[in-house]
């Protein structure tokens, strides 16, 4: 068998703040294989963001063992592994959309006369060909996320790290934005680890559902999804989705009852 | 449908044609209410604190004289303590436009001196602002070591160092202009210094994070986020600062003894009671401000529309 993109074994991280520790991760066992579609859902404080932060080596475990690519996350975050489309879409509002695409490229050092070609290349995948010369400010928060992700794509990574990329955004925009992502994973194939506090967005998205719990953070449940692939919006009024749903409701409230 | 330019293409008329005059005429009125107002003020001051010399002088000649003869007298002194606002004028229209632009009567000429050291000790200062704010920012020891002494630098008074400056400058053999410059490059790091800090620190933690994602160097970081984030704060500073190098400037001028200058032609001015060529030169020292700050406004929309701001 191919080797994992995510490996985690007992995986734990701590914040040391003011007055107490926080336990943000606590014994987290994950394996993500190539070309998954993985949500990780749970209420807010469970740790689902801070653990996609660990993967991309914007936070470093306390203790337990991770690999990403079969190396280190910090080796895979210095090989470029991996794009991440942010909550905000965390543009630079000085550039327009072309460039903000061309920026890991610029980074990168990709010669000039390449950056153009490829970041247009992304830009016609997300659906935004013509608006290149837009600044942000011009674009809806739907269009912004669109960029940010047609940016994440630009160092053509296999491994795309999306941190509640829709949250903000109206549920007619979420849907056609799911759709348009599910394509998108879809064509090229890339493994996608997806953080989100939407039951249907994950279930939508997924073929497997990692459901999360606070205080401390933790993985509750690991939930297959039986939907087919190719599916489409009109998926979510089907017996299969409801079930699977409905498993991701009932894990999800078994975690909260461990509060008050 | 009515002809309206505005609905078609509303970006370009607010950039181009509405500005200017839609913005001259609204801010006109109240700025000349502000103006008349001032100027009735002047003039009765100018009566009330040259009445005393006067009435001497009207006594002296022995003649009768009434309100009208005082008003007069006070308004058109040689060497009033006030100068009616039209003496100011008239001094500094033939300073401006009647005397040669190359000879010590020409306000023009004195301008040019004071200017020149402005501009160099504001381009000193910018470039020193910058780098220091660039070295706070990227060093810790900087940042602890370097902070309290550039605050401690700004309670020394001005005046107290400039001779100093242009006693050891001058034995180096440097021109008037060097020290001129370098105690309006000291009046002008500091804006500049604290609002780039501040500037470049303003960065958002997720564009950080995302130059994290990239492996970006500090370099590539520091060029392509913090840099382009702390232009607004760039020219905030460099606002205050060029009114402050100014100030340096015409300060520099004063312990010199320097034939040429706006500070010469104060300092020349009260030697020999000429308050009027006092108040000519300061006019000029004005304008020269609201030119300098006009000028960065200017570059600060042509810099703001090419990196994308709103109209």
């Amino acid at each position: 068998m191919d080797q994992p993109v995510v490996h985690a074994e007992n995986l734990s991280l701590v914040f040391q703040t003011a007055d107490t520790p926080v336990i943000a991760l606590s014994g987290i066992d994950l394996t993500i294989q190539r070309g998954e579609f993985v949500s990780l859902i749970g209420p807010s404080g469970c740790g689902k963001t801070t653990l996609l932060r660990v993967i991309a080596d914007l936070e470093r475990a306390s203790s337990g063992a991770i690999t990403v690519n079969g190396v280190s996350p910090e080796r895979a975050r210095l090989d470029r592994a991996y794009g991440y489309v942010f909550q905000a879409s965390a543009l630079y509002p000085w550039r327009d959309v072309l460039h903000n695409v061309m920026l890991p490229l610029e980074i990168t050092g990709r010669p000039p006369h390449e950056r153009r070609a490829m970041a247009e290349q992304q830009l016609a995948l997300v659906g935004l060909q013509g608006f290149v010369r837009k600044f942000p400010w011009q674009l809806s928060g739907g269009m912004q996320q669109r960029v940010s992700i047609a940016r994440a794509l630009a160092l053509q990574p296999e491994l795309l790290l999306m941190d509640e990329p829709f949250g903000a955004l109206d549920e007619i925009t979420r849907d056609h934005l799911n759709e348009q992502l599910l394509r998108l994973w879809e064509q090229t194939g890339k493994t996608v680890i997806f953080v989100t506090h939407s039951i249907s967005e994950a279930v939508f998205l997924s073929n497997r559902i990692v459901v999360m719990t606070p205080r401390p953070g933790r993985i509750l449940e690991v939930i297959q999804s039986t939907l087919p692939a190719g599916r489409d919006l009109d998926a979510r009024e089907t017996p299969e989705f409801i079930d699977v749903a409905r498993r991701v409701r009932t894990a999800l409230r078994a975690g909260h009852s461990y509060e008050d | 449908m009515k002809t309206e330019p505005a609905a078609t293409a509303p970006e370009a008329v607010t950039l181009r044609g509405r500005g200017v005059l839609a913005e001259a005429s609204h801010h006109a009125s109240p700025v000349l209410g502000v103006v008349l107002a001032l100027l009735v003020l002047w003039y009765a001051f100018a009566v009330a604190l040259n009445a005393p010399r006067v009435t001497e002088q009207l006594d002296g000649l022995g003649a009768r004289w009434g309100a009208r003869e005082l008003v007069l007298a006070a308004w058109s002194m040689e060497r009033p303590v006030l100068p009616a606002p039209h003496q100011i004028a008239q001094a500094f229209w033939q300073g401006v436009f009647e005397a040669a632009p190359d000879s010590p009567r020409s306000l023009v000429f004195h301008a040019g001196v004071t200017l020149s050291a402005t501009l160099l000790g504001f381009a000193l200062g910018m470039v020193l602002g910058v780098l220091l704010a660039i070295g706070v920012v990227h060093s810790r020891v900087l940042d602890r070591g370097l902070l309290p002494w550039i605050i401690a630098s700004q309670t020394i008074p001005i005046l107290a160092i400039a001779p100093m400056v242009v006693v050891v400058l001058g034995s180096l053999g440097l021109p008037p202009l060097a020290s001129k410059a370098v105690i309006s490059m000291y009046l002008c790091f500091f804006p500049v210094a604290v609002g780039m800090v501040k500037g470049l620190r303003s960065p958002k933690v997720l564009q950080l994070d995302l130059m994290h994602t990239y492996r970006a160097s500090h370099l590539q970081v520091l060029l392509k986020l913090r840099l382009p984030s702390a232009v607004p704060f760039l020219f905030a500073s460099a606002k205050v600062a060029v009114t402050a190098s100014l100030v340096g400037a015409i300060v520099g001028e004063l312990p010199t003894g320097a034939q040429a200058g706006l500070g010469a032609r104060l300092l020349s001015g009260s030697y020999f009671g000429q308050t009027i060529q006092i108040w000519s030169a300061l006019l000029m020292a004005s304008l020269l401000g609201v030119l300098l700050v006009a000028a960065i406004s200017l570059s600060q929309r042509l810099v703001g529309r090419a990196m994308g701001a709103r109209a």
